[in-house]
């Protein structure tokens, strides 16, 4: 078996499991966030449920629209808030205590290899960097699990991709990432499984990873995953001391179909306009006029993605006309963030530095686009009126391209401008 | 059997076009949620989808991420059912647990125009276009789903059911 069927296998307390069997699986963790939150509890009472199945399973995070932008979001917070109270749930992170979900989840410890995890949003699978398996399921979905703890899942085929080869200077797993996607395509992975292996992905850090299995629902995959190894186990031990079982694959572990990507000539990559998988290298879509540039989401806002861009902004300015807006992850990176010097550089360069939240990503507040507008964001979606109107464009690509893009006010390939 | 006009999408249909982020504070008032259905694709399809309608669309329907007001608006705007080549596997598991038939259907796209009369049979999977004369067969739902559907939903099955 590969470490899928591995994890679901445990999960059903099977044996063993092929792809395409259906199992009742037990939940291991069950994350809301303040969006998806009111309507899961909605159900819950409407399922006639009562009580939690546990507790201290459950993990509830603001981070779509805080601090509240609006009276109804307020109220959506309290109904949330009234829930954590009423069930007793001590894993709260409330406005202003973590930050975007999928940076606060392993960040505080709720995430461990071999364990099932469910979020109510669909960038769940980026716990995959830790070796578990983790995927986005609906309110209702939720309120189930809420209610028994369990829930049905299809054993999904597999995709290997496995990457070779080093990153040359200014090339980083989001492009990686959004390459990858420009093979695959939009629905090339519908209920399937990723597995990122490799020597570039065994070299890669655990940021890095997070932000390869994140994206791999932009493929509609199902989950992303990465074989635990020493670098999960130094990020995972200093902040869980529950114990956890590791799974690795078998030498003869089924897959669909085997994916090889060599990184080593490879340029920074830009999805563009109005398909992720529209992705192109950024030579073909240089001198494109920007209005806005983004750093942030759970996609590209942890402190190695503020590190690189600070390090292109240092002594920098942002170019007339083009806003800047650069949002880390959690409150955690917010604080390195800021005993690294690197808020400074930001907000020396003229960019402005938002709380952590999903906020610019989704459309949801702090820098949304008028109609003809032309944002580049290091975010994981650029569908028609995501960051906004519907008349605006969204080209994704890494922190870096986007610094470099704020600097000269168009997009542009970072090792261009750095001569 | 569901019958209804069919109101024709592409491919890659994502939950940011069937409602707009700005509108998921909405997330407890169906009714108004349903105003915006398809409103970043196709600002008239809540009028079109008064009395109901039968949604065919090409690949991935409902891709991106997992709101689950995308099928709630989509149904209490009348979408009685949806078929297409292929689903996203979030929002074919929100509509079956909110009680919308999803179907998936090898060819519909090709087979089916906007407008398009159909007579969709749940348990055997046929779908039969009376304005052009033909039938296409869809992916049989399996049991456990036909259950849920059955019963309404994932919440009215649970309460059925018991909870465990």
């Amino acid at each position: 078996m590969n470490i899928i069927e591995k994890i679901l296998a445990k999960a059903s307390g099977k044996d063993e499991v092929t792809p395409g069997e259906i199992v009742e699986a037990s939940v291991d963790v069950a994350m809301i966030h303040d969006l998806t939150g009111p309507l899961t509890i909605e159900s819950f009472r409407k399922i006639g449920a009562r009580k939690v199945w546990d507790n201290k399973r459950i993990v509830v995070i603001f981070d779509h629209l805080v601090p509240a932008n609006s009276e109804r979001a307020a109220k959506l917070h309290s109904i949330v808030r009234e829930f954590v109270a009423e069930q007793k749930i001590e894993n709260f992170y409330d406005v202003g205590r973590g930050g975007i979900c999928h940076q606060v989840m392993p960040e505080k410890g709720h995430v461990r290899p071999g364990e099932l995890i469910v979020g109510a949003d669909s960038h769940t699978c980026t716990y995959g960097a830790f070796g578990a398996f983790a995927t986005g399921i609906g309110a209702t979905d939720m309120a189930a699990v809420f209610a028994t703890g369990a829930l049905w899942l299809k054993v999904p085929s597999v995709i290997k991709v496995n990457v070779e080869g080093r990153f040359q200077r200014y090339v980083t797993p989001k492009d990686l990432i959004l390459n990858m996607m420009g093979e695959i395509k939009a629905d090339g992975a519908i209920y399937k499984g990723i597995e990122f292996a490799g020597s570039t992905v065994r070299n890669m850090s655990v940021d890095g990873r997070m932000t390869m299995c994140n994206m791999a629902i932009e493929v509609s995959a199902k989950t992303g995953i990465v074989e635990p190894d020493e670098t999960t186990l130094n990020y995972i031990k200093e902040r869980t001391n529950k114990p956890f079982q590791i799974f690795e694959n078998d030498h003869d572990s089924a897959y669909e179909k085997i994916l090889n990507l060599d990184v080593t000539n490879m340029e920074p990559q830009v999805s563009c306009p109005h398909s992720v998988d529209n992705v192109k290298p950024v030579s073909e879509v240089a001198d494109v006029s920007i209005d806005q540039a983004f750093i942030g989401s759970c996609t590209n806002g942890r402190i190695e993605d503020l590190r690189l861009a600070a390090s292109f902004l240092k002594g920098k300015k942002v170019r007339n006309g083009v806003r800047m807006i650069v949002v880390p992850a959690s409150r955690e990176v917010y604080l390195q963030a800021l005993q690294e010097g690197l808020l400074e550089i930001f907000l020396k360069a003229g960019a402005i530095v938002g709380n952590p939240t999903c906020g610019p990503c989704l459309g949801g507040h702090l820098g949304l686009l008028a109609p003809g507008e032309i944002c580049i964001s290091s975010s994981n979606r650029n569908f028609v009126g995501r960051m906004g109107s519907p008349k605006a464009k969204v080209y994704l690509a890494s922190p870096i391209t986007v610094a470099a893009s704020a600097i000269t006010g168009k997009i542009t390939n970072p090792r261009e401008l750095e001569a | 059997m569901i019958s209804g006009k069919a109101i024709k999408y592409g491919n890659n249909v994502n939950t940011d076009v069937i409602i707009p982020a700005k509108y998921l504070v909405l997330t407890l008032d169906p009714a108004e949620l349903a105003k915006h259905a398809m409103e970043g694709l196709d600002p008239t399809f809540f009028r079109k989808a008064q009395g109901g309608v039968i949604i065919v669309a090409g690949r991935n329907f409902g891709c991106g991420s997992s709101r689950e007001e995308a099928p709630l608006a989509l149904k209490h705007a009348g979408a009685k059912c949806v078929l297409a080549e292929s689903f996203a596997r979030i929002f074919y598991r929100n509509a079956i647990n909110l009680g919308v038939p999803v179907l998936e259907c090898s060819g519909v796209s090709d087979n089916v125009e906007d407008g398009d009369e159909l007579m969709v049979n749940l348990e055997t999977g046929l779908i039969e276009n009376r304005s052009k004369g033909l039938t296409l067969r869809a992916t049989q739902l399996p049991e456990f789903i036909m259950e849920i559907l059955n019963d309404g939903g994932l919440i009215e099955h649970l309460k059925k059911r018991g909870i465990k």
